[in-house]
């Protein structure tokens, strides 16, 4: 599971450079994306704009992700492509999450 | 289309490679990106199921066939692995979302999908085999005049 970070403008962005977030990586997303945000900005946002599929397990280990975050600090969602935002849609998970359209659209919002 | 079989290890990594091998085969007789959506998301769904539960203890194969009828795409999944818990697929309900982050639900999330999104969803266990068939309403010919 190959994620990048930089940190911008307070927020920590984390970029999924894999294409799938699926049940043989949900594991690895989660123990990589804990390494990723055990430091830095409070407001974390991640970039799903390479993504063009989450499954079940996937979604499962974004939740569990969001749990592992230190108090005050906050997931955030940016970038989803249509077959990712449809599992969002379908199970409801985009009530739970703030999501952006863009990277750049999720910095020049103030944090949610 | 002529009924495709498509016959592979129930272990995630062939099951990712299933996909992509149906996804080729069945995208020319869909009718949009939407449809293709469906089709990918109730499939990776089913068959990680199987991946994670009938194969939890033992390997073993997968086979999926899948073919056009008047009101869609029919898939038919058959696999020896343990049979569902109390024969039939579980229907779960969508936790309630409006709770604590600790306290939000990090699973239950495909059954619900494949419910959502497909019709005439069975269960048999044949031969000691599970067997699994639904249909999705997609396919171009579901719009031809």
């Amino acid at each position: 599971m190959h994620l990048t970070s930089t940190v911008k403008d307070n927020a920590i962005v984390v970029t999924v450079v894999d294409t799938r977030i699926d049940a043989a990586v949900a594991i690895k997303f989660k123990d990589s994306m804990r390494d990723e945000t055990k430091e830095g900005p409070d407001r974390v946002i991640l970039d799903m704009s390479n993504v063009d599929f989450v499954d079940s397990s996937g979604l499962g280990a974004i939740v569990a992700v969001m749990k592992l975050l230190k108090t005050g600090q906050l997931l955030e969602l940016s970038g989803l492509t249509p077959t990712v935002d449809k599992v969002f849609r379908l199970t409801r998970m985009n009530s739970v999450f703030a999501i952006h359209l863009s990277v750049e659209e999720a910095l020049a919002s103030k944090a949610a | 289309m002529q009924t495709e079989r498509l016959h592979f290890p129930g272990e995630t990594m062939a099951v990712r490679h299933a996909l992509e091998n149906l996804k080729a085969k069945v995208i020319p007789y869909l009718d949009s990106a939407e449809e293709t959506s469906t089709v990918e998301i109730v499939l990776a769904e089913v068959l990680n199921n199987i991946v994670e539960h009938a194969y939890a203890v033992e390997e073993g194969w997968i086979e999926l066939q899948f073919g056009k009828v008047s009101n869609g795409i029919e898939f038919d999944i058959y696999d020896e692995g343990v049979p569902m818990p109390d024969g039939k697929p579980p229907i779960p309900e969508l936790s309630s979302l409006d709770v604590a982050t600790d306290d939000l639900p990090e699973g239950g999330f495909g059954w619900f999908m494949i419910h959502d999104l497909t019709k005439e969803l069975t269960y048999r266990r044949e031969n000691n085999k599970n067997h699994l068939s639904f249909r999705l309403f997609v396919g171009k010919h579901l719009f031809a005049n």
